[in-house]
């Protein structure tokens, strides 16, 4: 086992290396079954003739209130979006919460008007939910876990075993902008810019990229880590190597410049509201087209191909033509970034 | 951490400049520089001011460069 | 007329041709620019590019590591350090896991910052871990010229401070390095200027040229590098115009020269260099953490097989050291080539094409 630690580190909640050694070692250990073995973004059940999608999402982000959202937002949006790229229609959510004594009650207000507007604007309902208080000091004022159910229709199959090589990858917007809205947020950093979390509930955008009838073959929506990780996950996953290529990469100009003043890779920075596909290389440039009509998929691009070669590298094509590898985080940048 | 990053100063309070570039602001100490004005541009790292910077005289590198490409007997 | 990307590697692939040139960076971030952007790649094979010893955290002995983790773990004192200290390995322990095990431990973006912590922990001593080269130092005097201003009594520093020209001199006479040329640091020259570095050229007959990080200002430094070897004409030539002068900051060298004074030290893997080190004045000494608190004398112990000397030496290739990729990784790092962000193996183990490379 590579596990070298006797004790939880932050980097191993970061979504990197350390977390993925976390889960597979010791984690799936324990409590290994078919279902959870996959570890896709949600688990698919067949129940009687139903197929449901089910997945959970704690939200440990600091701070809570940031310039583009909270962290009401993050819960609702997060498993929503967990759902969504599997193919599911989401519809039901929970919520638990586990707050801090001495809590503003008006700070738990405000986060439960921002969870019923964004479970308003996708559609979905919080049918049930856990209240739990914790002693001062004992919890860094809220955190949420919500958990999430939804309907996968008859024929839709989307995940990892889809993918082959050939097939394009678009993104459908820039990134890095949640990471580097909470990170400003904190205010440890005395630095100012203009830069809101991306948070959004996707389902809108799936559904009306599924609605072409192109090819699609996997989604996933990248959270902490950035698009590197989840690249890199795919790569793990298809045992295929992918290619990148940097300068198609969309990025907001004032975000890079506030990473670049940082020394962070935007590759590895999260976002919140937005989806990597997976889709039939002759397809790419229609799904590309229509995805930009859609208004959480205006910004979107295409920004790299699943290559023939059997591998796990991501390799990235940069600006004078070299390359270079994009591998996982080791664990430990940004932690409680959502 | 280590990154220079080059900003331009838009406003000067005591020995601290508030600096932008695409959009980020940012405040630097000036203690390690001298005369800086609003407007000027400079270099900062950890928070420091290391550097005004001037205008870019690439002229001289990039006439050689161009002679060195246009040698014949390489 | 600038020059493109593809014209700049012609004119490198024409100007190399039949010889076989080794080219040395020494900067942290020249190191991690030439991994992001594949220029080795690209190059011919003939074009060596070697990285030395620029990375401050690899060349500082571990037990310096030793020294701040036997300080966090004292109870009157909060540490605060710039983040690629974190996860470096001492000989038993890091800054990361001894916080986890609860020392206040602070990772700051500025030296500065150290000042307000100092401000709202008056019962505590703040020690900030000086580590760096000339790009940096000033920030640290810059902080001290804060702390006597407000008279703040419980700043102070681990100094471990070094600079670059001593350790250049020694890479130019090196036999077994036969280094042809120096891809010279950008920012550490806009401390220092350019005389310093006059004498690689004019005493040693090597190319130097100072560069900027963009991939195309590397690809110009290695072309007008390859003109001097080709042309036997060597001399220090500044492609970073704009940002780096003849006369670097004379401001933050007095700082510098005011608050610290040469010192023999010990770089990791390349042994002792005289007067590459810096330590406090006497006059200065209450910042010395040294001289405030007796530290006991480090067991430390560099761990066994790691060839991070050779590597910082520009001896061997990363992928040359027995422990690279298999015993140490970037998740599971031996020795600090691996750890530092700007660490030479750690460049080699996340960009490099490894495929390429073998």
């Amino acid at each position: 086992m590579s596990i070298k630690e006797d004790k939880i580190l932050l980097g191993h909640g970061s979504g990197g290396k350390l977390t993925k050694i976390l889960i597979e070692e010791l984690i799936l250990k324990y409590l290994s079954c078919p279902e959870l073995e996959i570890l896709e973004d949600q688990a698919r059940l067949q129940i009687n003739s139903s197929r449901i999608a089910f997945t959970t999402d704690s939200h440990v982000v600091n701070p809570i209130f940031f310039k583009g959202g909270n962290i009401g937002d993050l819960a609702v949006n997060g498993t929503v979006n967990d759902l969504a790229v599997g193919g599911a229609i989401p519809l039901y959510l929970s919520c638990g919460f586990i707050i801090e004594e001495g809590f503003p009650l008006s700070d738990f207000e405000r986060i439960l008007y921002t969870i019923k507007s964004a479970a308003d604007k996708c559609g979905v309902r919080i049918v049930t939910g856990d209240t739990k208080v914790v002693e001062r000091g004992k919890a860094d004022k809220i955190f949420i876990n919500t958990s999430g159910i939804g309907i996968i229709p008859e024929g839709r199959d989307f995940g990892a075993h889809r993918i082959k090589p050939g097939d394009r990858i678009i993104i459908s917007g820039t990134i890095a902008d949640h990471g580097t809205d909470v990170l400003l947020s904190r205010g440890d950093i005395p630095f100012q810019a203009d830069i809101s979390s991306d948070t959004a509930a996707l389902n809108s955008l799936v559904e009306h990229m599924i609605s072409s009838g192109l090819r699609i073959h996997a989604m996933r929506d990248p959270t902490r880590g950035g698009i590197a990780t989840t690249l890199k996950e795919f790569a793990l996953s298809i045992k295929k190597t992918i290619l990148v290529d940097e300068e198609k990469i969309p990025i907001k100009s004032n975000v890079k410049s506030a990473l670049d003043i940082l020394g962070l890779d935007p590759l590895y920075v999260a976002c919140e509201g937005r989806i990597l596909i997976f889709v039939e290389g002759e397809d790419a440039e229609h799904l590309l087209n229509h995805t930009k009509r859609h208004p959480d998929g205006k910004g979107a691009q295409i920004i790299g191909t699943v290559l023939e070669q059997v591998g796990t590298d991501v390799i990235l094509r940069t600006e004078i033509g070299g390359h270079r590898i994009i591998d996982m985080l080791p664990g430990n940048q940004l932690p409680r970034i959502c | 951490m280590c990154l220079g990053i080059p900003m331009k100063v838009v406003e000067i309070n005591d020995n601290k400049a508030l600096c932008e570039q695409g959009g980020t602001s940012v405040e630097a100490y000036l203690d390690m520089l001298e005369d800086v004005r609003v407007g000027d541009y400079i270099l900062i790292h950890a928070g420091f001011a290391i550097k005004k910077l001037s205008e870019e005289d690439a002229s001289e590198t990039i006439r050689l460069l161009n002679e060195i490409m246009a040698t014949e007997n390489l | 007329m600038k020059l493109e990307s593809k014209e700049l590697i012609e004119g490198i692939k024409r100007l190399s041709k039949g010889k076989s040139v080794n080219l040395m960076e020494v900067c942290g971030t020249h190191t991690v620019a030439i991994a992001r952007s594949g220029i080795r790649e690209i190059l011919p094979e003939n074009v060596r590019l070697i990285s030395g010893p620029g990375c401050p955290v690899c060349v500082t002995p571990q037990e310096y590591i030793d020294k701040a983790i036997y300080l966090s773990r004292q109870k009157d004192i909060i540490i605060t350090t710039f983040g690629d200290l974190i996860r470096v390995p001492g000989t038993d322990s890091s800054l990361e896991r001894e916080r986890s095990l609860g020392a206040d431990i602070r990772v700051v973006y500025s030296p500065a910052q150290s000042i307000d912590i100092a401000k709202q922990n008056t019962e505590k001593k703040v020690v900030f871990l000086a580590v760096g080269f000339e790009t940096t130092i000033p920030t640290i005097t810059g902080t001290l010229e804060m702390a006597l201003r407000e008279n703040i009594r419980n700043l102070h520093i681990l100094c471990a401070h070094k600079v670059v020209p001593p350790a250049l001199e020694v890479l130019a006479k090196s036999p077994d390095l036969n280094i042809d040329g120096f891809i010279l640091p950008g920012h550490v020259s806009t401390i220092i200027g350019i005389k310093p570095y006059e004498f690689l050229a004019r005493d040693h007959k090597k190319a130097c040229v100072i560069s900027g990080f963009a991939p195309t200002q590397i690809l110009e430094t290695i072309l007008l590098l390859l003109n001097q070897i080709h042309t036997k004409q060597f001399s220090v030539l500044n492609q970073y115009t704009g940002t780096v002068d003849y006369d670097g900051n004379k401001r933050a060298m007095s700082s510098i020269k005011k608050f610290l004074e040469p010192v023999d030290s010990v770089w990791r893997g390349i042994g002792t260099i005289p007067s590459s080190g810096l330590r406090l004045r006497d006059e200065f000494s209450s910042f010395d953490i040294e001289v405030v608190v007796s530290i006991p004398l480090m067991k430390s112990k560099e761990p066994a097989g790691c060839r991070c000397g050779d590597v910082l030496k520009g001896k061997i290739y990363p992928s040359d050291c027995p422990l690279f990729g298999r015993v140490c990784t970037y998740e599971n790092p031996v020795g600090a080539c691996m750890v530092s962000s700007e660490g030479s193996c750690a460049a080699y183990y996340r960009f490099a094409n490894r495929k390429n490379s073998q």
